[in-house]
């Protein structure tokens, strides 16, 4: 009985820690800021603050954002997905070799990726344009993406692929119509995220960029400059509610995956 | 049509390689040329700077603070989750809520929670355990800064740490634990010699992703720390993006990469590579 209620507080305990900091600063965006500073719980809400900071770029720098890791889950799916088959389907020489390989890619630190591609874009025209920072993104997520996909082939019954060479279907049929259906529901969390990844990056995104800055680039870019620059306290807030959001959402959908997917990969 | 199916593999694996190598072979090659030449290398000028030493003690700090805690709490939770309440499904759901939240935003979070107007203080102040604000940020406070980031990356990246160990742990067989409970064993004695033991492939992959992590972590530092705290990583961002030279910022990131890479051979040279292919 005691055990019991231990183990509630416990998973209380949890929830709090957790949730407490992203529901008071999410109510904090919407507060009206000389009474959030007055009351512990504020009473009187506005949404002038997101109007405000809207005003100022940073609804242009969410629309990048969003593009951005649209263009990295593309990429990094086109370069990463048939690597993910062929090491989750096939075993080949060299398999565990490179395997190996992409956790070396996994670790290698995007401070020293950053600063070579932008001095490369300048001369490109790659720099600060979206296709350079998701291309330097799809680089981060690539061994994410592959890791993850050949955990979900993994987990597919070979039997099925057997049955449809029977029956006489071509090697792309089979995968188009047998594996890539009962694969869909894993890589559609796979696509959310490599999303994320790309929604969340910082280091790549600020360097890479100076005028056409992602979100989490915008709202860095103050602490960056340093002196005089720190953000006023309701553009913070408003901006970990607005970074926190698909977070939360994307979640919902991929927790069914997450032990399966991540315990194998061991992701960021 | 026989080569072809043998080839395939590697045919398909070849773009992404190609890929990978393009963005992190050529990089290297850059950064290396760029903070070693010249008559007056950048390596040096960054070597015999000031900054070093206190970027490379706060960056220690960090590293070895927030690891051995993360570890500990992942495995504390991970036993906690195997047993079966109401509503376990969704407490480990918010539990890894983290795993998707940004650096960024995790800091911005934890800023709320401890500034001088933040909710810990306001809520002490209100039922009058403290009269005037704990600071937790500026200069004269930077060792509760530090406390601060530690904590933003126990409450942002556990979680990651957790997966990891919970997957090792619904692979070890029950039946192990039966019987430690069979021969009446204590938690303490099971965990230390029955779980400790059986996990050790997830806790060596778990130390090594989270050590080479952490040394990349810059939101919560710059956004928290302000000018006050500077790590390795954050240093490469500043020379390049406040500073625009080029050369000192490479000169940081080889610093990054090489303690990376003296991190990751002394983790597989400790622990069994084994534990870290999987």
């Amino acid at each position: 009985m005691i055990k019991r209620w231990l183990t509630y507080i416990g998973a209380l305990a949890i929830a709090v820690w957790i949730l407490l900091p992203i529901a008071y600063t999410t109510l904090a965006s919407f507060a009206e800021i000389r009474d959030y500073y007055a009351r512990v719980i504020p009473r009187s809400y506005t949404l002038r603050y997101y109007e405000e900071y809207f005003r100022l770029g940073v609804l242009d720098a969410l629309v990048r954002s969003v593009q951005v890791g649209l263009i990295t889950v593309a990429l990094s799916f086109i370069f990463g997905l048939p690597a993910g088959y062929a090491i989750g389907r096939w075993a080949f020489k060299g398999r565990d070799t490179l395997r190996m390989a992409v956790i070396f890619f996994r670790v290698f630190p995007v401070a020293v990726m950053a600063v070579p591609l932008a001095v490369t874009y300048i001369s490109l025209g790659l720099y600060d344009t979206l296709l350079g920072i998701a291309l330097a993104h799809t680089a981060i997520a690539l061994p994410f993406v592959i890791l993850i996909t050949s955990s979900i082939f993994i987990s597919i019954p070979k039997d099925l692929e057997e049955a449809g060479h029977v029956f006489g279907m071509s090697g792309l049929h089979v995968f188009l119509r047998i594996t890539l259906p009962l694969a869909a529901p894993g890589l559609a969390a796979a696509a959310m995220f490599t999303f994320l990844i790309s929604w969340n990056e910082v280091v790549a995104a600020t360097i890479l960029s100076y005028v056409n800055r992602t979100l989490p680039a915008m709202v860095l870019s103050p602490y960056v400059i340093g002196t005089g620059g720190e953000l006023p306290d309701p553009y913070k807030f408003a901006a970990a509610t607005i970074m926190i959001l698909p977070a939360l959402l994307f979640m919902a959908y991929v927790r069914r995956y997450l032990i399966t997917m991540w315990g194998a990969a061991g992701v960021r | 049509m026989s080569f072809l199916r043998r080839a395939a593999p590697y045919l398909l694996v070849l773009p992404s390689l190609v890929y990978a190598l393009v963005f992190t072979g050529y990089p290297l090659a850059y950064v290396l040329g760029m903070a070693f030449s010249g008559r007056n290398p950048a390596i040096l000028e960054v070597i015999f700077s000031p900054r070093l030493g206190e970027a490379a003690l706060f960056t220690a700090v960090i590293v070895a603070s927030v690891i051995p805690a993360q570890l500990a709490l992942a495995i504390f939770a991970s036993l906690f989750f195997l047993q079966n309440f109401r509503g376990r499904d969704l407490v480990l759901y918010i539990f890894v809520i983290p795993l998707a939240v940004s650096e960024v935003a995790a800091a911005l979070l934890w800023y709320t929670m401890l500034s001088s107007s933040g909710f810990l203080n306001k809520a002490l102040m209100r039922i009058g355990l403290i009269s005037r604000p704990i600071y937790f940020f500026g200069y004269q406070f930077r060792d509760r800064t530090l406390l601060a980031i530690v904590l933003t990356e126990i409450w942002r990246a556990t979680a990651i740490v957790f997966v990891i160990i919970y997957a090792g742990l619904q692979m070890i067989n029950r039946e192990y634990l039966e019987a430690a409970d069979v021969f009446g064993m204590s938690f303490w004695q099971k965990l230390r010699y029955v779980i400790l033991p059986l996990l050790k492939p997830s806790i060596q992959t778990a130390l090594v992703i989270r050590t080479l992590f952490a040394l990349q972590i810059v939101g919560p530092i710059f956004v928290l720390g302000g000018e006050y705290i500077r790590v390795l990583a954050t240093e490469v961002v500043y020379w390049y993006s406040m500073r625009l030279n080029p050369a000192v910022a490479s000169a940081w990131a080889v610093l990054v990469g090489a303690v990376t890479l003296a991190l990751g051979g002394l983790y597989i040279k400790l622990l069994s590579p084994k534990g870290v292919m999987q």
